[in-house]
């Protein structure tokens, strides 16, 4: 099987996966790295959002093989090194941003892409960036609030 | 999904020769192709990347045209065509979701002719010259019915070069669930003429107006086209919206586009 060598959250990590193993699968099953989720497995539901080479993707549409030599980013990697949340994830929790939490992972993901492009989104531009992430529980009011409230700007009141 | 064997060129010449192979097939961001081996609706016994190949990523403006790499992300053409062709770069910026964005390729929808996709009403829309490994091909030329196209078994797109016209503009009615177009409408002003281009709506895939164009080309306004719309007939019908629905979003979106040109 061809051996993998990624960049993932900072550690070299290597791997042997075959040639149809998506990248879900492989973070997965071969590196336990399992806050990356598998909702749809049809890139339809967005829980399985990574970052490769700085850009958001769904893991589950992407095969393995093609980030040999990428830099990945996933949520385990994304509280401070002591632990504690970051902003992002602190404001989910404060806001409300989940509910059963299995969205979470990708809406956190999408959330980081769209705040490094675009420091302070308006609300209708959160919606709009999140068109690809599902949350079942819909608690989309919550997850706008908490990304509103992460780029320093005050959460949304109304709802749609 | 079946196994597949690998393989990632450097150059066109090495991902021509890989696409020699028995059961080779071409790999852009892989959006469509990848939930469709899912499926097992396709199984390629080789799966050639074209994403490693420097000189079919990015975009150059020159002459009035801008030319595409065929493994550009829509991501990027969004990005990198906002000032030189901004209708193109709307038409990019609203496929599928941002993720997908930062993976599709141009050349991948193309190539797959998807007939709600839509780079196709893009490029026909604009008479856009589609550049393979062996030849160019224009738009006219290039799309012949329902995912089904001028490339040869093997042939590969490495590049797009789009004319920009005087004014254009994509209108898309968005299908929410899959995020593809249930009817899309692409208008251009060009020298030549007006070209209008439909997505989504037809069983032979994307198509030129003709009707609308001639109506245009003597009066370029929403009320050269009042009481116009498609061919009910020749509709896609399906649960999403029946042959007649998409009949009238025709005429309504181009309507809507010819107003947005200004």
């Amino acid at each position: 099987m061809p051996k993998i060598t990624m960049n993932v959250n900072g550690a070299s990590v290597s791997a042997e996966v075959e040639n149809r193993t998506v990248l879900s699968a492989a973070l997965r099953e071969e590196m336990g790295l399992t806050g990356t989720h598998i909702g749809c497995d049809t890139s339809q539901c967005g829980a399985c959002v990574v970052h490769v080479n700085g850009k958001a993707v769904k893991a589950c549409t992407m095969f393995a093989v093609e980030a040999d030599g990428a830099n990945v980013d996933t949520i385990e990697g994304q509280a401070h090194a002591d632990g504690s949340l970051n902003i992002i994830q602190q404001a989910f929790q404060d806001h409300h941003g989940l509910q059963c939490g299995f969205c979470t992972p990708g809406m956190i993901m999408s959330a980081a892409a769209l705040l490094k492009d675009n420091p302070k989104p308006t609300e209708a531009e959160i919606r709009d960036y999140l068109e690809g992430n599902i949350c079942r529980c819909t608690g989309y009011q919550g997850i706008v609030n908490a990304i509103m409230a992460a780029s320093g700007q005050s959460a949304a009141i109304a709802a749609e | 999904m079946y196994n597949f064997e690998f393989a990632k060129p450097k150059t066109v010449e090495e991902a021509a020769s890989a696409m020699a192979a028995e059961g080779a097939q071409a790999l852009g961001g892989g959006q469509t192709l990848l939930p469709t081996m899912k499926q097992r609706l396709a199984s390629p016994e080789v799966l050639v990347s074209l994403t490693g190949i420097d000189g079919m990523v990015g975009v150059s403006a020159s002459g009035g045209s801008v030319t595409i790499g065929g493994a550009t992300t829509h991501a990027q053409v969004a990005a990198d065509v906002a000032e030189s062709y901004p209708a193109l770069a709307a038409l990019a910026a609203n496929i599928g979701d941002p993720a997908v964005r930062n993976r599709g390729t141009v050349g991948g929808s193309l190539a797959n002719n998807d007939p709600a996709a839509c780079y196709p009403a893009g490029a026909l829309g604009s008479g856009a010259t589609i550049t393979t490994n062996k030849r160019d091909i224009a738009a006219d030329d290039y799309f012949q019915g329902m995912f089904e196209t001028a490339l040869d078994e093997g042939e590969i797109i490495t590049s797009v070069s789009f004319p920009i016209p005087q004014k254009a503009n994509y209108q898309k009615f968005d299908q929410p669930a899959s995020r593809f177009a249930l009817v899309g409408v692409f208008v251009a002003k060009t020298p030549d003429g007006v070209r209008v281009a439909v997505t989504g709506a037809s069983n032979e895939g994307v198509y030129r107006w003709t009707a609308a164009e001639t109506a245009l080309n003597s009066d370029f306004s929403q009320a050269a086209l009042e009481g116009m719309s498609g061919d009910a007939d020749d509709m896609i019908s399906d649960l999403h919206g029946s042959g007649a629905y998409r009949a009238h979003l025709v005429g309504v979106l181009t309507r809507r586009a010819v107003a947005a040109c200004g």
